[in-house]
């Protein structure tokens, strides 16, 4: 015990002396979490649009004047013809195009339909769906409205309940996730580097040749760092609360103890990869940049796991932010309690324990 | 001596045994795993019915949703509670609420009200469901009133919407993201992996033996720089091989165009690379330094969420990531068929961060310090 406690305090030193790499893992979880928990938002607001009206009339100007109104739409001017559409959208000057057709007024009061082509850049599907719709819910609407003769017998009316984020803010659904990301990537590269860097520079002779276990090597370079990890969670929380305004609806001691677990395993993570790394660019390698695409892609915190294909749901298992993810987005925006997040950590017990196990096996007490 | 550095430099990247493995693993994994993953598309959203009529009509309705293809039907409750317990849990996304008097209420012609409860954790999914759920609900109805009165006669002045997506029409996620994902690799590659090396170079104390050698220091930084830049154009060629075997994604644009940008990049990236290098003393706080940005870059680039949602200022932050203008290079050349000409408005901010990078860069290098 006593080896440990001084082992530590070895390594608190070894970190507080280098003052700017301090400084670094301080700030970097603060402001990537409000950049990203700021700019990351699917929400559609004033995409512009372009009309191509071969005769405009009053009822082309109403509709366009309906749906620059709308918080969703910019009005960008006319298009001369349909040949002006494509260099218009490849410019990225309209987001949205809508064509009228030659005899739009009169075909509606004389066939009783007219159509109107609504037309958007598909190369972001999302968007390019969420915009179709928002439009063509504006222009039916007015529609149905200039038509009071219809009756609307067998009309069923649909009432819409959004439940946990009724604003439909992007940052309660992203910000679990980045949080998730940054403390999983940080925690790993910290410790990476720790034991790659003592083979590297040859002081792991020194290391091995003293009467220290490997399990007590191993704890001794987790603990400093977990206590920075520590810190850098309770900023990242007091940030998401404060300035991006995620409350925590749920339990607190669900959402530490989650935290705690969570940090644990990231920490693992790099232990073992310093362990099976022979210098410290291989490790960084694999954790910042090996990691990096998988948490971010497999992790849901972007995309939905369940529009995944099966062998990368599968895969989606092995990533601990994962769970970490479905755990925080269940108690701080759906305010769930202990009960709910007991799969999540149950895997993230057995994560830590089967990281430590491979650590101390790879661990090789000897020199090559 | 350039000639001899650069020679050195790549046996050093072929001797390692890690480097060469994962420059070729890297794009495979960027092209055949992460396509599968990187799909917003909306697909098999859990559905639970709550049908408080259980009659033939709502049974049917169930039905037509089900068949509509976007829902997967989860289970039914008895009540509103059950049903949110479900959402709770994360095994259904989205609860339908049935009245009871459905049936009769229609065929009296009073209007019943269905209850559509999205789980909206996440915005886009919520919203796309319960938008699906509607106007499969609304055809629904459309489908009963045609089959009692066939012939409408009466609808007067309607409009029909007929909407087309320009460039992707069926509306292939993999294509919107598989450019995006290529300039990942490529920053990756012609960004981080210079910066370490130097810096490698700096903590192994080699860098000294360097300075007191006449080698000048442009000839040093391009020694290391070279290697990287050609192990880039590679991969990134490989990339491009892939993408249309694999995917079958072509380009539809310019080649050159694409090229073009690919240089504009890779050199204001690898300047980059260079200023974090010169700051860096460690490989810990150049790692950091690199994750750090790169993260910015990455988000604020319009690679997952689009930039015109974002805040003002983060769009104005948006204006120097270099992946902005690379992502829509790649996407323009990729999907909208775009030339030289079209990509303007990209080519100008990437080359003045270039300029801006490179000679931040060679400002901050001091080879004697």
């Amino acid at each position: 015990m006593h080896t440990l406690s001084a082992f530590v305090r070895k390594e608190f030193h070894h970190i507080l002396r280098d003052r700017w790499t301090l400084i670094i893992l301080l700030v970097t979880p603060i402001i990537m979490l409000v950049l990203i928990g700021f700019a990351m938002t699917t929400e559609v607001k004033g995409t512009t649009f372009m009309v191509v009206a071969p005769e405009r009339d009053v009822s082309t100007s109403e509709l366009v004047q309906i749906l620059s109104q709308s918080v969703y739409f910019t009005f960008a001017g006319y298009l001369p013809d349909e040949q002006a559409i494509d260099s218009a959208l490849r410019q990225g000057m309209a987001g949205l195009i809508v064509v009228f057709p030659s005899h739009f007024a009169s075909d509606r009061t004389n066939t009783g339909t007219s159509s109107v082509a609504v037309i958007t850049d598909g190369s972001d599907p999302n968007t390019a769906k969420t915009l179709t719709n928002y439009a063509s819910a504006i222009m039916l609407g007015w529609a149905q409205k200039q038509n009071t003769t219809i009756q609307n017998t067998l009309s069923i009316g649909i009432e819409t309940r959004l439940l946990y984020n009724p604003a439909m803010k992007g940052a309660y659904n992203f910000v679990p996730g980045v949080l998730g990301m940054i403390l999983l990537l940080i925690c790993a590269m910290m410790t990476s580097i720790s034991i790659a860097r003592e083979k590297e520079s040859g002081t792991m002779e020194i290391l091995l040749s003293s009467p220290m276990q490997p399990v007590v090597i191993i704890l001794a370079k987790t603990i400093p760092y977990f206590f920075l990890s520590c810190l850098n969670l309770v900023t990242s929380l007091a940030m998401s609360m404060t300035v991006l305004g995620v409350p925590v609806r749920g339990s607190w001691v669900a959402l530490i103890c989650v935290s705690l677990l969570y940090i644990f395993v990231g920490l693992l993570l790099g232990v073992m990869i310093s362990t099976i790394a022979n210098s410290q660019l291989v490790a960084l390698l694999v954790s910042g940049m090996g990691l990096m695409l998988p948490v971010m892609l497999l992790s849901g915190m972007m995309f939905p796991i369940e529009s995944m294909p099966f062998p990368l749901r599968l895969i989606s298992h092995i990533i601990p932010a994962r769970w970490y993810v479905s755990a925080m987005r269940k108690v701080m925006i759906k305010g769930l309690g202990f009960g709910s997040i007991l799969t999540e950590l149950t895997v993230l017990a057995c994560m830590s324990a089967v990281l430590l196990v491979i650590s101390l096996k790879k661990f090789k007490p000897r020199l090559e | 001596m350039l000639r001899y550095l650069v020679q050195k430099e790549f046996l050093q990247i072929r001797r390692n045994p890690f480097l060469p493995r994962m420059i070729l693993m890297f794009p495979m994994m960027i092209l055949l795993v992460l396509p599968f993953a990187a799909n917003f598309d909306i697909k098999n959203i859990n559905l639970v019915v709550v049908d408080h009529d259980e009659s033939m009509l709502s049974e049917r309705l169930v039905k037509k949703i089900e068949s509509s293809g976007y829902f997967r039907l989860a289970g039914y409750c008895h009540n509103d509670s059950d049903a949110l317990g479900m959402v709770e849990l994360g095994k259904a996304d989205t609860i339908l609420e049935i009245p009871y008097g459905f049936d009769k209420d229609l065929g009296k012609g009073s209007v019943p009200e269905v209850l559509i409860s999205a789980d909206t954790v996440n915005g886009t999914k919520g919203g796309l469901g319960s938008a699906y759920l509607t106007t499969v609900i609304q055809d629904f109805s459309a489908d009963l009133l045609q089959e009692i009165q066939p012939i409408s006669g009466n609808r007067k002045s309607l409009i029909t919407i007929e909407s087309q997506y320009r460039y992707n029409p069926y509306l292939l996620y993999p294509n919107f993201m598989i450019p995006a994902l290529m300039v990942i690799g490529l920053l990756l590659i012609t960004g981080f992996l210079p910066a370490l090396n130097i810096v490698g170079e700096k903590e192994s104390g080699t860098i000294e033996s360097m300075n007191v050698t006449p080698v000048r220091k442009l000839t040093l930084i391009l020694s290391k720089l070279i290697p990287y830049w050609v192990i880039g154009f590679l991969v990134f060629s490989f990339m491009l091989v892939l993408a249309y075997f694999v995917w079958g994604l072509a380009i539809t644009g310019s080649l050159l165009a694409l090229y073009l940008a690919v240089l504009l990049f890779v050199f204001t990236i690898s300047g980059f690379g260079l200023i974090i290098s010169n700051y860096a003393n460690t490989y810990q706080q150049a790692m950091f330094m690199m994750f750090f940005f790169v993260m910015i870059f990455d988000f604020l680039s319009g690679l997952f969420t689009p930039i015109a949602s974002m805040p003002e200022w983060a769009k104005i932050i948006s204006y120097a990531s270099p992946l902005r203008y690379m992502i829509e290079v790649l996407r323009g050349v990729y999907l909208k068929g775009c030339t030289i000409s079209d990509l303007k408005g990209q080519y100008l901010p990437l080359g003045v961060l270039m300029l801006l990078f490179n000679s931040w860069a060679i400002i901050s290098y001091r080879k004697n310090s």
